[in-house]
């Protein structure tokens, strides 16, 4: 039986060169994910869903994304709510989101800027 | 009520960062001998005064403005009592809070642990500045995570926004607790 490779923090120093094309996208101008971590979206799966995002950034590579949390914002029965913010577009609140959709949100909105209209449910224009 | 302990701690914790908490400590003591499972949270934010704790356990008392109901800590004080545990809440203003749940571990209504590694992922995505501290403890055995040991790698907080390290550090938190369950015959609580 081979034991898998149990991970050590001195791999963090090698991950730290992988990550570091990050510091790139520091300042301002990147788009943004938020996700709403409160009661009622932890209790809808909004977890699972923010971990569905941060493996779809990482598959891909996108680096010059934010993704934030926020608390609970009155929309209890939509969670888990997903923001998408485009530098100069709209914010675009999405509800109901699995983490199925999340792939979608990704792609065809945060980097091609098409909105998935189905599953939206507010705009800030 | 949420489903599992991990749910509970991102909860607990979400409202410890809210309060502007440097940094958290998360306990969770699992006592076999004692047939006992402690989950505690100690911030270092802004606390509350006699008046609000005195109130904070009731599901009609927020600070919010978005809706007039606070959820969290009722749930968990529930979640606690139901299984014949105790629920404490000890804060005090510009100093800090301490949330301390016990479950009686061979009740039916004990939670189960759930994802830990997620909730702690989580957490340090939504709060990279805070310094988070998990403590797990299963009888002999313990596993510690100090994001202040993992900066020591890492050089940079920077960092912790990239889900690529965001990840690595679920993986590790998960494969530690793996170990500490291994260890006791797969025994844990989940």
């Amino acid at each position: 039986m081979v034991l898998p490779k149990i991970r050590n923090l001195e791999d963090l120093r090698k991950l730290k060169e992988e990550a570091k094309d990050l510091t790139s996208a520091r300042s301002g101008g990147r788009k943004k994910i938020i996700v709403g971590m409160g009661t009622c979206g932890i209790a809808a799966g909004a977890r699972e869903v923010m971990t569905a995002i941060l493996s779809e950034l990482d598959k891909r590579g996108i680096k010059d994304v934010a993704v934030e949390t926020t608390g609970c914002i009155g929309m209890c029965q939509h969670e888990p709510l997903v923001d998408i913010i485009r530098p100069g577009e709209p914010r675009v609140t999405y509800g109901n989101v699995k983490p199925e959709d999340v792939s979608r949100i990704i792609t065809e909105h945060l980097i091609n800027g098409n909105i998935v209209w189905e599953k939206v449910i507010g705009r800030t224009d | 009520m949420l489903e599992d302990l991990s749910q509970y701690i991102l909860d607990i914790a979400e409202n410890s960062a809210k309060a502007n908490a440097r940094q958290v400590l998360i306990e969770l003591i699992v006592d076999n001998s004692k047939n006992l499972v402690v989950l505690r949270v100690l911030d270092d934010g802004c606390g509350m005064d006699e008046d609000l704790l005195k109130k904070v356990e009731d599901p009609f008392t927020t600070t919010r403005k978005e809706r007039r109901v606070g959820l969290g800590i009722p749930f968990l004080k529930q979640a606690a009592l139901a299984c014949e545990g105790f629920f404490k809440i000890t804060s005090e203003r510009g100093k800090g809070t301490i949330v301390e749940a016990g479950f009686r571990k061979d009740h039916v209504d004990c939670p189960p642990l759930g994802d830990i590694a997620s909730t702690i992922a989580t957490l340090i995505m939504g709060w990279p500045d805070c310094r988070w501290i998990f403590h797990y403890e299963l009888d002999d055995s313990s596993f510690t995570l100090d994001l202040d040991d993992l900066l020591g790698y890492l050089e940079d907080r920077e960092l912790l926004k990239s889900p690529k390290v965001v990840l690595w550090i679920k993986e590790y938190v998960q494969e530690n607790i793996s170990l500490l369950h291994g260890k006791e015959g797969g025994d844990g609580i989940a």
